[in-house]
Formats: structure tokens, C-alpha cells, sequence
């Protein structure tokens, strides 16, 4: 008799979520599911609620209404308990330029007691192992910046992952790189939200494409599987 | 991971960090040392001079102060690394302890030097017992600064025109330290007649206002941050 597995809980469960900033409601009436394992990718216009879904995802903007659960944590009761658990890289890398790649890495690791053995992995599955790792921050190009910043996302051992505009600024091998990081990431048990406007490579990577336009989340359509995103028109801005 | 593990972490980092830069022995030290001298400058008078030694011992150091708070923020607003050390969920406590603790660690080299100073340019004197209050006046002085500034560097980072905001927050809070550092200071260097004795109660006024903010900071820099 085989053994039917129950459904993994989701990663990521939002329910009619509102956020407000200020007066303005960034989210409004946001649904999203995120299973384990998957790379979803989030386009949309400027303003339509992207970032805030990933800050909010972080725990870093207050639900005002709805239910919001993140790696098992409701965030409407305490947000600040999935911090240790998901990573976001935003516009900022969060890096400290006076530092070298290996100190950064060693010190974000050590927030979550990442041994040295873990700091030389995560360097290594970046490519950042050998002499880059011991130059100062400061004089990595943007790049290798944002190479760096990911080693720290996986010394911190993060599940989720929540990026914003992670292609920005990266030559085509940075790109390449970046793409086979996040997969690697996934296939280490990380669970990825991306949200892009280079929609062609990030939705290429997605294994899951939804819309985000004026605080609200909309699937799109055949846009769940590898590759299906460009075939759907993910390669055109919304 | 504890608060205190988390305090060492971010001390550690802020040291090296400065080891590296050199901010504080290239531009704090001298910017310090330059004020002492164009004071001695525009008092000319040895007299004068030797009254106001421990004001401007203090006035100095929180001069350097504010440039060290700032540059100490300044590192964590660069690249967004207080915004991840929130995502991190680093436990703020240890985040603002760390920060106060390698604070306090350059300053402590500041008023060193700052004392040594006005001893050569300024012609003060002091006697062994003198020697002893100062030393015991340097640390809750250091600490309540280091506390202080920790706490209103935190509270001005993710605000517009820090930089002017900052000492327009701080400065009034830091009366209280500076006039009982230049008590105690003035006894230790037997400048205004009171006798060496008279500088301890100003002692233990200095240790009280280092452990309210310390504890006062300890417990709101969290909020401080978030909002």
C-alpha cells in the first residue's frame, strides 16, 4: 500500500493581505502561495506593489489586514520572528565596504552560527573563494558585489529568498552566474521570490510567473512551468 | 544567538572596521587636537587657559563624538546593512551594546589624548590621587557618551539631514555628562581650587547617567530602528 505524502505547507500563504505605507495602500487584497522548492518570479509595472510583497514577505512592512504566514511564522502576530529565516537582497546589498568578501560572509554567517567550514562554502558556490575573498567590498565591481551578497544569504542558511531586481547591474557572465546560484540554491532546499524587470532571463529561471499591478497578486496564465513565463509574454513589460 | 555573543560580533566588526579605515587616528584625533589648539589660541591667557582646561577636554571629546557617531552609522547606512541586520532578525540589544562598546573604545583613546594635550599645551598639572579620578572619571563619561550617542546615532540614521539632525538631538542630552566630566576633571587636575575629594560624587552622577541610557537604549534602540 503506498503511503500518500500530505501537501508540503506552503512557504509563503497570503491572504487578502493589505499594507499600508503612509496613507497609500501598496497592497491591497494581495493572495500568494509559495511552495517549497519553487522560483517564483513577480513582474510588474513600477509601483505596483513589488517590493513592499518582498519587504513584507521579510517582515519588514506591518500587515494592516489579512492573513500572512512566512516559513510557519503569522506575521500578523509577530513579524519579526521570520527575520532569521528568509534573506532579502534589495537594491541594497547590505555589505560593508571596509570589510573583505570572506569577513562580510563570516559575519552575517555568524548571526546564525555558521561555522568556518559553511563561510568557505558559501564562497566557493559563488565563485568568490581564492583572491577575491580577501579584497575589500569597496573595490568589487557590482557584480561581484551582488555575488557576495548572496554568499552571505547562504552562510545565513536563509529558506526563502526574496529578491529584488537581482540582475541589475550584471554583465551577462554575473547574470549566467547569478541564474546557476539560485538554482543551486533550490536545489539546496531554498525556496526563491524574484521579482525583475528582466523578465525574458527571470522568467526563463521561474518556475512560476505571477503579476503584480496595483497591490494585487494575479497568476499568470500558463506561466507555472520552466520557460513558460517568455511563452506567455513574460518577455514583454506589463 | 545571544545578546552578548551578538554585542561582541558588532563590536568586533565596528573595530576592524575602523582599523582598516583609520577614520578615528586620521581624522578624529587631529580634528580634536586642532580644537584644543585653536582654543588655546583664541584664550591666549595661561591662566584662563588653565581654568577652562577640563571644559574643553570635554568639549572636545564631544566634538569627536559626534564625528564617530555619524561615521558609525554612516557604515550601516552605506549599502543598507541596518536594514539586513533588521532582516537578519540580530537581536537590536546586541546590536546597540556592540556599537556602544567599540564606540567607547575609540573615544576612550580620544579623551586619552585629549588629556595628554591639555596637560602639554595647556600647562595642566595633576597629582597621583588627581591621576586615579580622572582615569575613574573616563569610564562611565566614556560610557554614558558612547550610550548616548549610540542611541540618537540609531534614532538619525533612516531620517533625512542626519547629519544637522544629530547634534540637534544630542547635545542637550549630553549636558549633564559634560558638566560632571569637567567637575570630576576639574578636581583631578586641581584647576579651580576644589579639592581632589570633591570629584568623586561626580563620579557616581556620571555612573548613574551611563547606566539609565545604557539600560534605556538596551531596551528602546530596537523600536528606534524599526520605526
Amino acid at each position: 500500500m503506498t503511503e500518500v505524502q500530505p501537501p508540503a505547507e506552503p512557504i509563503v500563504d497570503l491572504v487578502d493581505v493589505v499594507a499600508v505605507l503612509g496613507r497609500f495602500p501598496a497592497l491591497a487584497g494581495a493572495n500568494l502561495t509559495v511552495q517549497p522548492g519553487e522560483i517564483v518570479l513577480l513582474r510588474g509595472p513600477n509601483g505596483a506593489g513589488k517590493t513592499t510583497l518582498l519587504r513584507l514577505c521579510a517582515g519588514l512592512v506591518p500587515v494592516t489586514r489579512g492573513r500572512a504566514v512566512v516559513a510557519g511564522c503569522d506575521l500578523t502576530l509577530d513579524r519579526a520572528a521570520v527575520r532569521c529565516k528568509v534573506g532579502l537582497l534589495g537594491h541594497a546589498s547590505g555589505l560593508y565596504g571596509d570589510l573583505t568578501v570572506r569577513e562580510n560572509v563570516q559575519f552575517w554567517g555568524a548571526t546564525v552560527g555558521a561555522t568556518a567550514d559553511e563561510v568557505t562554502a558559501s564562497l566557493e558556490r559563488l565563485g568568490l573563494a581564492g583572491r577575491l575573498a580577501d579584497v575589500a567590498v569597496q573595490r568589487l565591481s557590482a557584480g561581484q558585489r551582488r555575488r557576495t551578497a548572496l554568499a552571505c544569504l547562504v552562510a545565513r542558511r536563509a529558506r526563502l529568498w526574496l529578491l529584488d531586481e537581482p540582475h541589475a547591474g550584471l554583465d551577462a557572465q554575473g547574470r549566467d552566474d547569478l541564474d546557476a546560484t539560485l538554482r543551486a540554491a533550490v536545489g539546496m532546499g531554498a525556496t526563491v521570490v524574484v521579482a525583475s524587470h528582466e523578465l525574458e532571463r527571470a522568467g526563463s529561471l521561474a518556475t512560476r510567473v505571477v503579476d503584480v499591478v496595483a497591490g494585487q497578486v494575479h497568476p499568470v496564465p500558463g506561466g507555472s512551468s520552466p520557460g513558460s513565463a517568455a511563452a506567455s509574454g513574460a518577455g514583454e513589460p506589463s | 544567538m545571544s545578546v552578548w555573543r551578538t554585542a561582541r560580533l558588532v563590536a568586533a566588526k565596528d573595530l576592524r572596521i575602523e582599523r582598516r579605515s583609520r577614520v578615528v587616528t586620521n581624522q578624529v584625533l587631529p580634528f580634536a587636537g586642532l580644537v584644543m589648539v585653536l582654543f588655546a589660541f583664541v584664550l591666549d591667557s595661561d591662566a584662563v587657559l588653565l581654568r577652562v582646561a577640563p571644559g574643553l577636554i570635554w568639549l572636545a571629546a564631544v566634538f569627536g563624538l559626534l564625528v564617530v557617531v555619524q561615521r558609525s552609522f554612516a557604515v550601516e547606512t552605506a549599502d543598507g546593512a541596518l536594514d539586513a541586520l533588521r532582516v537578519a532578525g540580530v537581536d537590536p540589544a546586541g546590536v546597540f551594546l556592540g556599537k556602544s562598546f567599540a564606540l567607547a573604545t575609540m573615544l576612550a583613546v580620544l579623551e586619552l589624548v585629549l588629556g595628554a594635550l591639555a596637560i602639554v599645551l595647556y600647562g595642566a598639572e595633576t597629582s597621583p590621587a588627581g591621576v586615579v579620578l580622572f582615569v575613574t572619571t573616563l569610564l562611565p563619561a566614556t560610557c554614558a557618551l558612547a550610550f548616548i550617542g549610540t542611541l540618537y546615532g540609531g534614532l538619525a540614521a533612516g531620517v533625512k539631514g542626519r547629519e544637522t539632525l544629530l547634534p540637534l538631538l544630542m547635545f542637550p542630552v549630553v549636558a549633564p555628562v559634560l558638566i560632571g566630566a569637567t567637575r570630576a576633571t576639574e578636581a583631578a587636575l586641581d584647576t579651580s581650587g576644589v579639592a581632589t575629594s570633591e570629584g568623586w560624587p561626580w563620579v557616581a552622577l556620571l555612573a548613574v547617567v551611563a547606566a539609565l541610557f545604557g539600560v534605556g537604549g538596551t531596551l528602546a534602540f530596537g523600536s528606534l530602528v524599526e520605526e
